[in-house]
């Protein structure tokens, strides 16, 4: 039996300005409005915001919040002040990830975790099984709309007050009661602006008004992979660990948490392969799944509208897995050539900036 | 700029959204506004060799925007004569003008007689109202 897909609260303002809507983890979501290229460019030139509403946030209170959460997430938590932010990990014990998340602490004993949608029910049912007494973990997601504006003249556009990024204050827009979090997904400035469910309208719609570009799904993923930020369930998950994955500086393995002993296991020996960025040296457009010869595999590809070539990320034996070293991929019965470089892909410098 | 939705009288379609303007012995192949406009902006074209055979109703290339890829079907058999090395170069140029510049591929016809069974401007514009 089909599953019936869950709107945001902004579903209809999607349909109105002719987005084309498709499933996506559970939710009807816009995959673009006037295309992927010209959103994309929006983003990295001036700003463009998403609906990120499908994503679940979870919330951790209580004297023992952070007693539970610092054995349960990557990143040290100790560091991460009341109005900070910080990108981490909930991690199983064999060092998976479980998801990857940002924890926002909102008081000295009540924190926000905003998760991914596709993990959210997963995440949830994680913590309530390992709650102490004196923590509670709530599902909020269903009270919580959320902005992702981005870009470099994001800020400016919504009128707001320079900021830290990792950083979150509240405040009003157009007098709607928002956190505005300088977070993002796209390696552009900007924010993410959390607010009520039943606000969510009017917020979009004071963002539009600022001559922010609605851009959807389809432009999120290139941005993000030409930055070279993981997306869970294709580059990482519960079967790849951290140290693998690049994400060891998320991880403090001087603390102890679910799956450290194997991630310091995993960091001492050297892991048997590394997610490496790469460029196509041929013509063609890398996707996810296809095969590097040499025993690895794509995890993400895309065509970059900034760079316009064949861009990916994927797993190679740590001995292939230098910048510069050559990969042949399988595209669908063809052999094409690649070139590893440093993550990001794509500078801001490719761009004239900075 | 994408081109506005069109199906033009004088070439003939065939139902996975090609379409052929024949030309004597040979043919012009490409795509038509439809599938552009699902597909989204073009961003590569995976071209036949010259030289090659294409077989009507099969695939001989692909296209790809950001987001998916799409066999390309041959509306009609025959030898490829000339790839669109414009459309190679410049694959949006499919989205720009899909029944002018972006052509994909020039045939010498093998059957010129299943011209026959391929559909005019009307019975295509039928077939999408339908879908």
């Amino acid at each position: 039996m089909p599953e019936t897909l869950q709107h945001t609260p902004l579903h209809d303002r999607h349909v109105e300005l002719g987005a084309r809507m498709v499933p996506f983890a559970g939710w009807e979501m816009p995959v673009q409005y006037e295309g992927v290229i010209p959103e994309h460019r929006a983003v990295r030139t001036d700003a463009g915001v998403f609906d990120v509403s499908h994503m679940g946030e979870l919330e951790v209170e209580g004297p023992q919040a952070r007693e539970l959460l610092q054995g349960l997430l990557s990143n040290d938590l100790d560091r991460l002040a009341v109005g900070e932010a910080q990108y981490t990990l909930l991690t199983n014990g064999e060092g998976g990830i479980v998801d990857d998340l940002i924890v926002y602490r909102l008081g000295e004993c009540l924190y926000l975790l905003v998760v991914n949608a596709a993990n959210r029910e997963a995440d949830h049912a994680w913590l309530k099984e390992r709650e102490i007494r004196g923590s509670d973990v709530r599902d909020v997601s269903e009270d919580c709309a959320l902005l992702a504006v981005q870009g470099p003249r994001a800020i400016e556009r919504l009128g707001l007050p320079p900021a830290e990024p990792f950083t979150f204050a509240e405040t009003f827009l157009d007098g709607v009661e928002v956190m505005v979090n300088r977070t993002g997904y796209t390696g552009e400035d900007g924010c993410e602006l959390l607010c009520m469910s039943d606000d969510a309208v009017r917020l979009w719609d004071a963002v539009l008004a600022r001559g922010v570009v609605p851009c959807g799904l389809g432009a999120r993923d290139t941005l993000r992979l030409e930055v070279c930020y993981p997306l869970h369930g294709n580059d990482i998950g519960p079967d790849t660990d951290a140290i693998s994955a690049g994400l060891g500086w998320v991880c403090a393995l001087d603390k102890e948490f679910e799956g450290a002993d194997v991630l310091r296991r995993v960091k001492a020996d050297g892991p048997d392969r590394r997610l490496v960025a790469f460029v196509m040296e041929e013509k063609a457009i890398p996707r996810q799944g296809m095969t590097i010869e040499g025993g690895g595999e794509v995890t993400s590809g895309s065509h970059s509208p900034m760079l316009e070539v064949g861009i990916g990320m994927g797993y190679v034996p740590t001995a292939e897995a230098r910048p510069g070293t050559e990969l042949t991929i399988d595209v669908r019965g063809r052999p094409r050539g690649a070139r590893i470089v440093t993550k990001p892909i794509y500078k801001r410098y490719d761009n004239g900036k900075e | 700029m994408a081109a506005a939705e069109s199906y033009p009288d004088d070439i003939r379609y065939h139902e996975e959204h090609d379409w052929a303007r024949v030309e004597g012995d040979e043919a012009v192949l490409g795509i038509t506004w439809f599938a552009t406009d699902s597909l989204g902006e073009l961003v590569h074209f995976e071209p036949p060799e010259a030289g090659s055979d294409v077989t009507k109703d099969q695939s001989y290339g692909e296209v790809e925007s950001v987001k998916a890829v799409s066999d390309v079907i041959a509306p009609l058999s025959g030898e490829v004569l000339e790839v669109n090395q414009q459309v190679v170069d410049a694959p949006e140029t499919v989205n720009d003008d899909p029944y002018g510049n972006g052509w994909l591929i020039r045939i010498r016809l093998s059957s010129p007689d299943e011209v026959g069974a391929l559909l005019d401007a009307d019975a295509y514009r039928q077939l999408l109202a339908e879908q």
